[in-house]
């Protein structure tokens, strides 16, 4: 299984980032291979609008079935549920600990966005 | 002739100038349509009072998705610019609310899947005040896109010889979309350095836009001179001052048209008339 966790840099010891659509980048970790790879979500930063709908379209375009970040909206919500990726909420922490949090059974579930939408 | 009421910053007394001036030209024999085009807080109707008579609904066009045509293929989400479509395994997720009705995905479509469909973004009224036509758009509440609706707004002028469009404040879209195609600008600020920054920017605008223009200066003996010294320099005329008066607020206070009540201010207006007359002469 892939785990996507938001982060400032494209590394695992960078902190998480609390934005989703606008994250910098996601950091991808395979369970399988027990390695992570960086994505660029560079070109969603200047989005003018739906930004967290296609940081769900990249997470699902790279076969992810975990979200961890800061804060999701009601449209990232929709698209991450509706492409079937779990989402965990977790303020703060390096990509690696929140990793581990979650591995521990320490994060839950997230059943809704937690924030608003942004102007619409 | 087509005249919009503009400013760059709310609040300098769009709607006084658009509702006093309609109902000044009108009161001298001149056939008026005053058209409320600030359809995020339309508020012409609290002066004018007016009688409505039709109400149309206005929809803009969204995609809708017939599943079983749809293979999940993402050309549709490709194409979007508004990154309103996100593509799925199997089918896609539209988000109506970022759609701006452009058509791309319809027509990518290579299943045929998608048809057109609408959705209300507000409603258009028709009516009269004081013997003059009026028009408003009331956009829905939430919705975030106003320039559908204004165009719609202004498509119900037919050719009054005064036709006279209330704009949003600012200078982004829905101003834009309000100003263009029009004769003649008016672009009423207040004689504050909030005024003066906000001025600029519109005249950046309407300069851009090559629109005939000038400034009406509200509250003109309150504040500073660097409006005038501005306009001085920039050859820009500026056709009314407005005094500050108690009066003045006081009759806004209870909903009235200072020109209605206020012979001062009555004068004022007819020679704003005169002036914009004069104005398009010369333009021709």
């Amino acid at each position: 299984m892939k785990i996507a966790i938001t982060a400032q840099q494209q590394e695992m010891s960078a902190p998480l980032d609390p934005r989703f659509g606008r994250a910098p980048y996601f950091m991808i970790y395979d369970t399988d291979t027990k390695s992570a790879l960086a994505v660029n979500n560079a070109q969603n930063l200047q989005a003018a609008q739906g930004a967290g709908i296609q940081a769900g379209q990249t997470l699902l375009d790279q076969g992810v079935g975990v979200l961890i970040t800061g804060n999701v909206g009601p449209k990232a919500f929709r698209m991450l549920s509706a492409a079937g990726i779990q989402v965990y909420l977790t303020p703060s922490g390096t990509a690696e600990q929140v990793l581990q949090r979650f591995q521990a059974g320490e994060l839950q579930e997230s059943k809704q966005a937690n924030v608003q939408g942004h102007w619409m | 002739m087509k005249i919009a009421v503009a400013s760059g910053k709310g609040g300098t007394g769009k709607t006084t100038v658009s509702t006093n001036l309609a109902f000044i030209a009108n009161q001298i024999g001149k056939q008026v349509h005053l058209l409320d085009c600030d359809v995020e807080e339309p508020n012409c109707h609290i002066f004018l009072q007016p009688t409505i008579t039709s109400t149309e609904s206005i929809c803009v066009p969204v995609p809708e998705v017939d599943v079983d045509r749809c293979t999940g293929c993402g050309e549709c989400a490709a194409i979007c610019r508004f990154n309103a479509i996100a593509c799925l395994k199997k089918g896609v997720l539209i988000f109506n609310e970022l759609c701006h009705g452009c058509g791309g995905c319809w027509r990518v479509c290579p299943e045929k899947a998608i048809t057109v469909g609408s959705r209300e973004i507000g409603v258009l009224e028709n009516g009269a005040s004081y013997g003059f036509r009026f028009t408003q758009g009331i956009l829905r509440i939430g919705e975030a896109k106003a320039p559908p609706l204004i165009r719609k707004v202004k498509e119900a002028q037919n050719g009054s010889a005064l036709v006279i469009f209330d704009s949003p404040p600012g200078t982004s879209c829905p101003a834009i979309e309000t100003m263009k195609g029009v004769d003649a600008v008016l672009l009423v600020t207040e004689p504050t350095p909030f005024g003066l920054s906000d001025l600029t920017l519109a005249v950046e605008t309407v300069r851009k836009m090559e629109i005939l223009f000038a400034v009406v200066i509200n509250r003109c003996d309150a504040g500073e001179n660097k409006t005038r010294e501005y306009c001085q320099r920039e050859r820009i005329p500026i056709l009314l001052e407005i005094p500050d008066r108690r009066s003045v607020a006081e009759a806004y206070s209870r909903g009235e048209m200072a020109a209605h009540c206020i012979p001062e201010i009555r004068n004022l207006f007819e020679q704003l008339l005169h002036s914009l007359e004069e104005m398009e002469t010369q333009s021709q």
